[in-house]
């Protein structure tokens, strides 16, 4: 009875912390006081310091953001309006489309990368200009980003009384308001959730990005590869440090949205 | 110049890639301050009427009139028309104040008005206080108030209520069916109302359109359509009835159940329907000369205000409604007037 006791205890210790050994290490090793080598010497917030100070990293931020909360923006909105699409559709269609459109979750992001990549080239050479760099980046990271906004707001209809829209109309409402006083409301928290998922993905992403930036860009996950193979520097950890711990948030803040929704259905 | 006019409407959905005509040629004409209902079993077309009406569907063909004017092509926003709809569609995340004052927000009136307005047709509803209250903590008979309140608050001309009680347990349905009745004659408000409850259509209504198949088969007063349904489908739909199938040979004489009767009504045809409702037919002890038929109650069931009896002659099991009870087994007689037997032409798909 002790001894399988223990024997469980000791594999949920040893998946632990296979899963996370590699991540506490680098925080630890964010906060070592030596250039090279993997030898503790001692506690500093140099590095953490340098990645403030880097111009490199100040436009990885900049660009990192600015990628995100457009993309997820754009994304919030587009996937919006395709699950109202979706919805509406009748039964048949709307499978096949759904399916469509949620596949790209799927899909290996080497394959997405790839071939937005040859589609970029084929555009240009089409249209005979064009150069890959922040507008490249960031219509793959909308592309990318709408499924998991689909998916976020689609199961808000469920609940939904399908008459809610024609009440406003009828309450004398021009369709446009009436859309963004009686439907938006109610599909808010999953285009929020839909929102912040494509933020994350977006900060998350390194392989579309690396196959549809151009010279020059760089958002935090490129300049963290290129970082990289320059040698490991202690600045690496620091910013991936910095990076895994904001992802981490959102997803803390996604999952206890969910958890609050689920208790208010309780209710 | 009729208020409103329906004409020729006809309405055709797809349903699996297959055109299916929903109504077939409404023609149907509703006077000011009058209480409609549109009565008919699911799927007759009477939901789709009321949605062409409010503007929720176009006709394939035909037009609407209101007031003379031809609204067929107006959007449902620009329609002095409001709608209480079937489970209420109010807004899930406003209060109720925000719900009731919709509309006049968006007419955009000021701040204090509407306030002074919520408040009125709250007390109408009898739901003084609830404003801050959310719709999702109210009960279904609530609920239905505040759906009539948010529609009631812009002084339509015309209210479309689409099977509004049909929510509600018996008690309260008869509660709010009065109440209804009420507000209509008090603010002298046109009010079209879709039911499949045809004792609902009878106590609140002024005129009856009774539905089927995508037509109308009768329009009339409740106690018309009642006493004098014009065809077999009518004359169950609308009540018990007992009908039976007969022959007339000339005006004012029907014959069925190898028996001559006398009635009241000219020859619509040589092979005819007879209706005669229940509480109509008089059990004897004792035959008369005419009118009377013989038989065997087979049946005898107490319902609290009277019994009800089947009584069966040759083939043919009537079924009689008395305050008085005979024992089962026993041979008695039953009389029915001249003005009992309403006598229509035989229903073709029947």
């Amino acid at each position: 009875m002790k001894l399988t006791k223990w024997l469980s205890l000791s594999y949920l210790i040893l998946m632990i912390s296979f899963l996370y050994a590699p991540i506490v290490i680098l925080i630890i090793f964010s906060f070592n006081d030596q250039e090279f080598g993997t030898i503790w010497n001692g506690f500093t917030l140099r590095w953490y310091q340098a990645v403030f100070n880097d111009r490199q990293v100040a436009d990885a931020v900049r660009n990192t953001l600015s990628i995100g909360i457009i993309a997820a923006t754009t994304a919030s909105i587009m996937g919006t309006l395709a699950a109202i699409g979706i919805n509406n559709m009748r039964k048949g269609t709307k499978k096949v489309v759904l399916s469509l459109s949620s596949l790209p979750v799927a899909t290996p992001d080497i394959v997405i990368g790839v071939s937005l990549m040859i589609l970029y080239v084929a555009f240009f050479r089409l249209v005979g200009a064009g150069s890959f760099g922040f507008g490249t980046l960031l219509v793959s990271h909308i592309a990318f980003s709408i499924p998991y906004v689909i998916l976020a707001v689609l199961p808000r209809f469920k609940n939904m009384n399908p008459f809610i829209y024609e009440a406003a109309l009828d309450l004398g409402a021009v369709p446009f308001k009436a859309f963004f006083t009686a439907i938006v409301p109610q599909l808010m928290p999953g285009i929020v959730t839909g929102f912040l998922l494509a933020f994350t993905m977006s900060i998350d992403d390194f392989m579309v990005s690396f196959f549809t930036t151009g010279s020059g860009v760089s958002n935090l996950s490129l300049l963290i590869f290129s970082m990289t193979r320059r040698g490991v520097n202690p600045m690496v950890n620091a910013l991936s440090t910095i990076m895994f711990l904001s992802v981490l948030i959102l997803l803390f803040i996604i999952n206890l949205r969910d958890s609050q929704k689920l208790k208010s259905r309780g209710e | 110049m009729e208020f409103i006019e329906l004409k020729n409407i006809e309405k055709n959905f797809y349903v699996n890639k297959q055109e299916r005509q929903i109504l077939k040629g409404i023609n149907l004409s509703i006077k000011e301050n009058e209480f409609l209902t549109l009565l008919g079993p699911s799927g007759s077309g009477k939901t789709t009427t009321l949605r062409i009406i409010g503007g929720f569907e176009t006709a394939s063909k035909g037009q609407v009139f209101f007031n003379g004017l031809d609204i067929g092509k107006t959007p449902p926003h620009k329609r002095a028309i409001n709608t209480v709809f079937q489970n209420y569609a109010l807004f899930p995340h406003m209060n109720v104040y925000d719900n009731v004052a919709y509309g006049l927000k968006i007419k955009k009136f000021s701040k204090s008005a509407i306030k002074d307005r919520v408040e009125k047709t709250l007390s109408l509803v009898n739901l003084s206080g609830f404003d801050k209250r959310s719709v999702k903590s109210l009960s279904g008979g609530q609920q239905q108030r505040i759906a009539i309140a948010r529609a009631l608050i812009n002084e339509p001309k015309v209210l479309l209520l689409d099977e509004p009680l049909g929510a509600l347990d018996l008690k309260l349905r008869k509660e709010m069916q009065i109440e209804l009745k009420n507000m209509q004659k008090n603010l002298g408000i046109t009010f079209i109302y879709v039911t499949h409850d045809q004792e609902e259509a009878l106590t609140m209504s002024d005129q009856i359109a009774v539905m089927n198949d995508g037509e109308i088969l009768q329009k009339g007063t409740s106690e018309n359509i009642y006493n004098e349904p014009k065809n077999a489908f009518i004359a169950s739909f609308i009540g018990t009835s007992n009908i039976i199938t007969g022959t007339m040979e000339r005006d004012r004489k029907v014959t069925f159940l190898k028996t001559d009767f006398e009635c009241v009504d000219p020859m619509p045809g040589s092979v005819v329907q007879i209706v005669v409702r229940p509480e109509d037919i008089e059990i004897e002890q004792t035959p008369r000369d005419r009118n009377s038929l013989k038989g065997e109650v087979i049946e005898v069931i107490f319902f609290g205000v009277n019994y009800e009896m089947k009584v069966k002659t040759g083939d043919f099991i009537w079924k009689i409604h008395s305050t008085k009870s005979y024992e089962r087994g026993q041979f008695v007689y039953l009389f029915m007037a001249t003005e009992a037997l309403h006598v229509m032409e035989m229903e073709r798909s029947l």
